[in-house]
């Protein structure tokens, strides 16, 4: 389970719009526990009851040009108090000048300070957003998420009811295995849960018989992606003779993940079917639900209209059977 | 063979659910099932087929059975029809 960041991956992952301004010898320790970004307002008026010194420390126009109306020692005393040990670095947007005051308080708490040309509420956006896919809490589920036509898929099912297996064949019909048989998520807002492989087992599958096996090794860059949104589960079951299956497309279920609920659908195994193309179709059918079309809906309404159809007919046919 | 008469009383005839619930109960034997209607007939084993019929209120209906449990096979279906309220 991720804890915090590195301060020097998040610069090295976002160096396209981050350079740092000073302070290169203070970030190879720095670490980042929270993944919201402050932009001190008030602090800049003297107000510290409630600063949250352990988040990244964003200031704008808005933020730069207040303090330019500062006096000299007011600004000093405010930019002091805002370096504090726990504060992983300042972040200056639009490439405004670093006021002096800032750069020697920076200095002197050890603190680096960032610039980026973006805006201030882009650059808080995409780092919040890097941040909490980074911190978020994981859980692990048991099961083999594959991405199927650029959908998410998660299957799940009891040990060796063959999911390594399916998820091998899905592979070498073109699609992505993210992880195999432990599958890390967490919830990326409220409807969005994002799984992806632990470190360790990256790219890897165990499958009986042959042992393990590097899937980007074997079938190239194209049949791997490090993390994907789950948005449907099938479920694989033992085929019983005995048990109802839906066979028309009714049933809706889902199962929840990081507390959001997802669709799924439990397939049926049995030696003979071909578990890859029934998942294949699973998800397309899934995913044109999702675009508005639902063949068993449209279905049963067609066949409602050809019922009543009938009914008419039959009942005019013969209308001394109603009593 | 066996061979049996329903008139289907139900609003909705033999709709997608009423269709899933016979076709259940015709899946536990080994006999053949057919379910005859407007001179069509359709294996009653097979759920798009039986819905293809479009059966509904105050059609009458045969079904046949043929095989070694054919008498229940006939009973069992009679008594999803009466419990789901489809025929008397």
């Amino acid at each position: 389970m991720a804890d915090a960041v590195k301060l020097s991956k998040l610069i090295e992952d976002n160096k396209s719009i981050l350079e740092v301004y000073q302070g290169h010898e203070y970030i190879k320790d720095d670490e980042i526990y929270v993944s919201d970004i402050y932009r001190p307002g008030l602090e800049l008026t003297g107000y510290f009851d409630f600063y949250p010194a352990q988040r990244i420390q964003l200031l704008g126009r808005t933020e730069i040009s207040y303090a330019a109306r500062l006096d000299h020692d007011i600004r000093m005393h405010v930019f002091n108090k805002m370096a504090t040990m726990a504060t992983p670095c300042f972040l200056i947007s639009r490439s405004l000048p670093v006021p002096k005051e800032l750069a020697e308080a920076a200095e002197e708490a050890q603190i680096p300070i960032l610039r980026t040309g973006e805006s201030t509420t882009y650059i808080s956006s995409i780092l919040t957003e890097y941040l909490r896919a980074r911190l978020a809490k994981r859980t692990s589920i048991h099961g083999v998420l594959v991405e199927i036509k650029g959908m998410g898929v998660l299957l799940t099912g009891a040990s060796g009811v063959g999911k390594s297996e399916t998820a091998l064949g899905l592979v070498q019909r073109g699609h992505r295995l993210i992880a195999d048989d432990r599958v890390d998520a967490f919830q990326k807002d409220h409807n969005t849960v994002v799984g992806e492989a632990p470190k360790i087992l990256r790219h890897l599958m165990e499958i009986r018989g042959i042992g393990i096996i590097d899937v980007m090794n074997l079938f190239g860059a194209g049949a791997v992606k490090s993390r994907t949104e789950i948005q449907l589960v099938i479920n694989l079951v033992n085929w019983d003779p005995k048990a109802n299956y839906d066979r028309l497309g009714f049933e809706e279920n889902t199962r929840t993940l990081c507390n959001v609920p997802i669709p799924q659908v439990n397939i049926p195994v049995k030696v003979g079917r071909n578990i890859e193309s029934i998942i294949e179709v699973a998800a397309m059918n899934f995913r044109a639900k999702q675009m508005g079309y639902d063949a068993a809906q449209t279905f049963d309404n067609n066949l409602t209209s050809l019922i009543s159809e009938h009914s008419k007919e039959d009942t005019n046919k013969e209308p001394h059977h109603n009593d | 063979m066996e061979k049996r008469d329903f008139h289907i009383i139900a609003e909705t005839g033999i709709h997608a659910r009423p269709a899933t619930l016979l076709v259940q109960a015709a899946s536990k034997f080994g006999s053949d099932v057919n379910l005859e209607y407007n001179g069509k007939s359709v294996n009653l084993k097979s759920i798009m087929g039986v819905m293809s019929l479009g059966v509904g209120q105050n059609a009458d209906v045969t079904i046949t059975a043929e095989g070694d449990d054919e008498k229940d096979a006939l009973d069992a279906i009679a008594d999803t029809m009466k419990k789901e309220g489809l025929a008397e």
